[in-house]
């Protein structure tokens, strides 16, 4: 037992207090955690815009037709494009994304991380977008006519009454993207970014000693996600205590 | 222009499939201020698609509607301005589920109608003792009985002051011992002058409320008159038939 801890300790030296190793660890998780944050805001962001065009056309196509104008062609012109967005950004691999993002679209940038932001970005925002609809979408209709009976028009009806309940219904599912996202910038070594996996896979190619830095690179996600969930769960428990 | 009538109603279509279903077809109809006007009928007669289109719910294919002198099936006019002016209450309730019964109240009179929040409370409030749910008002929807969502939907619509009320199948979703406690809510509604469109299956209330009764049948009126022109001496076939199966 006692070589085994001892065995333990030596390993633990060798990967991680040699050289300063523990370095990579710390700078790579810099990156995830860069990468994964800015990522969510802009996924974020282009999923509201794109949920939003998507639901207010599906809501309001009759009425558009009924009632002529300019804003029907407009719509429909706005919609088949985020339709096309949401066809290529799901049916290709994220990992085809970030390589065809760094080597063709931004081939002259040489800042990966930003690259890595904007594709992970452009990619989970599909993703958002569809949770963000399906929620809009799972709301009883007679919400909207009820808000719309009162006197408010689309856009107040959205934002007073529709999306506070949206709001909470999608909060797993994006939680659960969120963390498909981290999780996801594990990739980011493609395209030369050290991240947290890399900084891993770094020390192993040094030190030829695996278990150590993978093993404790999967720990790190661990108990991120960990966080994260947790910190989501006080949420929901928060805004289902407001309704009873 | 518009004369003495609240709402008009000038051969109103509503085709669905290029015309080949005809949900109303051409309805003329105009509506005084202070009438209780209620509609039966058949289910599929129209008479919902009718009542949904007089605050453009259901948007016509064909025809117009004035309210007070303005043409609201026009493109150009504001539609949101006009329902403020209309309440409407639904079969099923609509009530906003995340909310209070205060706020859903007070949601339409603070943002729409910027009314300071202690007003709209205060006048929710009294609303809300008139239908025995002041103790009510800080519970959500979800722990109220159908008939308390349906006064709650009733006096929600009144916090907006409107000049007409919409109703669609009040009482339709309730349980047979909650219906009496919404037909009375709205009966003293209509005593204290409130104009009333009323779609209903309940022809008790039709014949003590109405001041004027609507058949509906196929997209078209068949007959319309007194509650005892329309139960006591029906002069269509067809309302006589459908009179023999509700009475």
């Amino acid at each position: 037992m006692a070589e085994y801890w001892q065995d333990l300790q030596n390993q633990f030296r060798l990967n991680f207090i040699d050289d300063d190793r523990w370095q990579w660890i710390v700078r790579g998780l810099g990156s995830t955690i860069v990468i994964t944050f800015f990522a969510l805001i802009l996924g974020v962001v282009i999923g509201v815009v794109i949920a939003s065009i998507r639901s207010t056309y599906d809501k309001n196509l009759e009425t558009y037709k009924l009632r002529g104008g300019i804003v029907y062609p407009i719509m429909r012109v706005f919609n088949a494009i985020c339709n096309i967005y949401l066809t290529i950004v799901r049916g290709t691999p994220v990992v085809v994304q970030l390589l065809i993002a760094y080597f063709i679209i931004f081939a002259s940038s040489r800042n990966g991380i930003m690259v890595a932001v904007i594709a992970f970005g452009i990619n989970s925002g599909a993703y958002v977008a569809e949770i963000l609809r399906g929620g809009i979408m799972s709301i009883d209709h007679g919400q909207f006519e009820a808000g719309r009976s009162l006197g408010f028009n689309y856009l107040q009806t959205m934002r007073f009454i529709v999306i506070p309940q949206v709001f909470k219904n999608v909060l797993p599912s994006l939680c659960n993207e969120f963390i498909t996202l981290l999780k996801e910038t594990s990739i980011a070594g493609y395209v030369g970014i050290v991240d947290l996996t890399k900084a891993g896979d770094l020390i192993r190619g040094r030190t030829f000693s695996p278990f150590m830095p993978l093993i404790a690179v999967a720990l790190i996600y661990l108990v991120i996600v960990l966080i994260l969930t947790r910190l989501v769960h006080r949420l929901e428990r928060r805004l289902r205590s407001n309704e009873r | 222009m518009s004369g003495n009538h609240l709402i008009e109603i000038d051969n109103l279509q509503k085709y669905y499939k290029g015309g080949e279903i005809k949900a109303l077809d051409g309805i003329t109809n105009n509506i005084s201020k202070g009438e209780v006007v209620v509609v039966i009928g058949p289910s599929g007669s129209g008479k919902s698609t009718l009542l949904r289109s007089l605050n453009l719910l259901e948007i016509p294919t064909g025809g117009s509607i004035r309210f007070d002198g303005v043409d609201i099936t026009d493109r150009h006019t504001n539609i949101d301005l006009h329902r403020r002016r209309m309440g409407m209450v639904f079969q099923h309730f609509n009530l906003f589920p995340n909310m209070t019964v205060l706020r859903n109240m007070t949601l339409g009179p603070t943002q729409l109608l910027k009314q300071p929040v202690e007003e709209a409370e205060q006048y929710a409030m009294e609303l809300l003792q008139t239908v025995n749910l002041a103790d009510r008002a800080a519970a959500y929807p979800d722990q109220l009985s159908g008939g308390q969502k349906q006064r709650v939907a009733i006096v929600r619509a009144l916090c907006m002051h409107p000049e007409v009320m919409l109703f669609d199948e009040p009482t339709s979703a309730l349980d047979p011992e909650m219906v009496g406690e919404v037909l009375d809510v709205m009966k003293g509604l209509a005593e204290h002058g409130m104009t009333m469109v009323v779609v209903t299956h309940e022809m008790g209330f039709a014949r003590e409320v109405a001041s004027r009764v609507i058949f509906m049948d196929a997209g078209k009126i068949i007959e319309e008159g007194t509650p005892s022109d329309i139960f006591d001496h029906p002069k269509s076939d067809r309302l006589q038939s459908f009179l023999a199966k509700v009475l």
